[in-house]
């Protein structure tokens, strides 16, 4: 397998579209498949790695808050950052830091860095190919 | 050498008070004034933000003022000035009633069945 | 010429859009590149056969590789048999691949 370098950038908050749940299959697929895999995460998207998301019950499906094992991003992240580490590809996941400074949303879970946008245009000048998933 | 990228920007006024910007013009604005190579494509409505005389001013919330409403023509204009080529689908301004002459100078009109020969100068395409 | 990957997230029945990203594909394959078109998320509800699926069984007849999420049909029910001529099921895998290999990849 030819390795490569692939940049997503994702604009999506958490809980808000599909979108989420498909760029992170395609961060799953490209870990998998053993290519280094570069997150820049813009707008909502700096959301997805806030350390202070929490699960909850579900009443109406009669769960407590262990049953229903809600999803937060932030597992995901830490859960493709560890997939990463075992199969020898590497995560980055880096938040544009001034959509987290408007958002209040600084505490990330660990691994996350900050940048700017030309930190996105660096990255994407070093990756192979880059793919922009925006919002709407 | 590096890349060639077309940044093609299409949703509107999205959360363009709170930010008082457009994100992904914005964006465009940054990756420039880092060095890119970019050229911007205004397509579907967003390609009003060619338009002159959009207002967005005056608003409070209490007697919270917005300090600067969002200036997209401006912005729009801004980016031809540093030398980004700024294209806008002919087809696109027609259907919304604007003519050549509601929109500020500098905009490259392309029409739609050119858009294919259009991305072919470009490494990377990104859709906003 | 250049290889596309169009990536259609939208359905045609929230957006009017869709008919412009069909355009572009067919517009791209007729320019002579090669060019494949994945439908993702609601994307893939016009790929259940209707009415609103000829542009995609078109596109297909237009030399245009017109793919469909798996996982996508299956969170929608929509079974391989009932499928618009010319769509094929595919993994989220392709879009990775076809990144990997360099084609331009765009998001709808």
């Amino acid at each position: 397998m030819d390795k490569k370098t692939l940049t997503f950038v994702l604009m999506d908050a958490p809980y808000e579209n599909s979108r989420t749940t498909t760029a992170f299959r395609l961060i799953d697929s490209a870990l998998r498949k053993g290519h280094d895999v570069k997150v820049f995460a813009y707008e909502g998207a700096v959301a997805l790695s806030f350390a202070r998301q929490a699960q909850h019950p579900n009443a109406v499906h009669g769960r407590d808050a262990a049953q229903e094992d809600h999803p937060n991003p932030k597992e995901w992240i830490v859960a493709l950052q560890q997939a990463a580490a075992q199969s020898g590809s590497k995560l980055e996941w880096m938040n544009c830091g001034l959509c987290v400074d408007e958002r209040g949303v600084g505490e990330v879970v660990a691994g996350v860095t900050r940048g700017s946008p030309v930190d996105l245009w660096k990255w994407s000048e070093a990756s192979d190919n880059t793919l922009v998933i925006a919002t709407r | 050498m590096a890349r060639k990228y077309l940044q093609i920007i299409e949703t509107a006024y999205r959360a363009t008070i709170e930010e008082q910007d457009d994100t992904c013009v914005w964006i465009a604005h940054a990756m420039r004034g880092g060095g890119a190579d970019i050229a911007v494509l205004l397509r579907g409505n967003a390609v009003n933000y060619g338009c002159k005389g959009q207002d967005a001013s005056g608003l409070a919330f209490g007697e919270k003022r917005q300090s600067h409403p969002p200036d997209l023509a401006g912005d729009v204009a801004g980016l031809i000035g540093k030398g980004v080529e700024v294209y806008v689908v002919e087809d696109d301004c027609a259907e919304r009633g604007l003519e050549r002459s509601d929109l500020v100078d500098g905009l490259k009109p392309v029409k739609r069945a050119g858009l294919a020969a259009l991305l072919a100068g470009y490494d990377q395409v990104w859709h906003w | 010429m250049a290889n596309y990957l169009l990536i259609e997230s939208r359905d045609p029945w929230e957006s009017s859009d869709t008919s412009s990203w069909l355009e572009l594909a067919a517009s791209l394959a007729r320019e002579g590149n090669t060019v494949s078109f994945f439908l993702v998320q609601n994307g893939v509800l016009p790929a259940r056969r209707s009415a609103k699926s000829a542009g995609l069984t078109a596109l297909a007849k237009a030399g245009v590789e017109v793919l469909a999420d798996e996982f996508s049909l299956r969170e929608r029910g929509i079974d391989a048999g009932r499928l618009a001529d010319g769509i094929k099921v595919a993994a989220i895998d392709v879009v990775v691949d076809q990144l990997a290999a360099g084609r331009k990849v765009i998001w709808h």
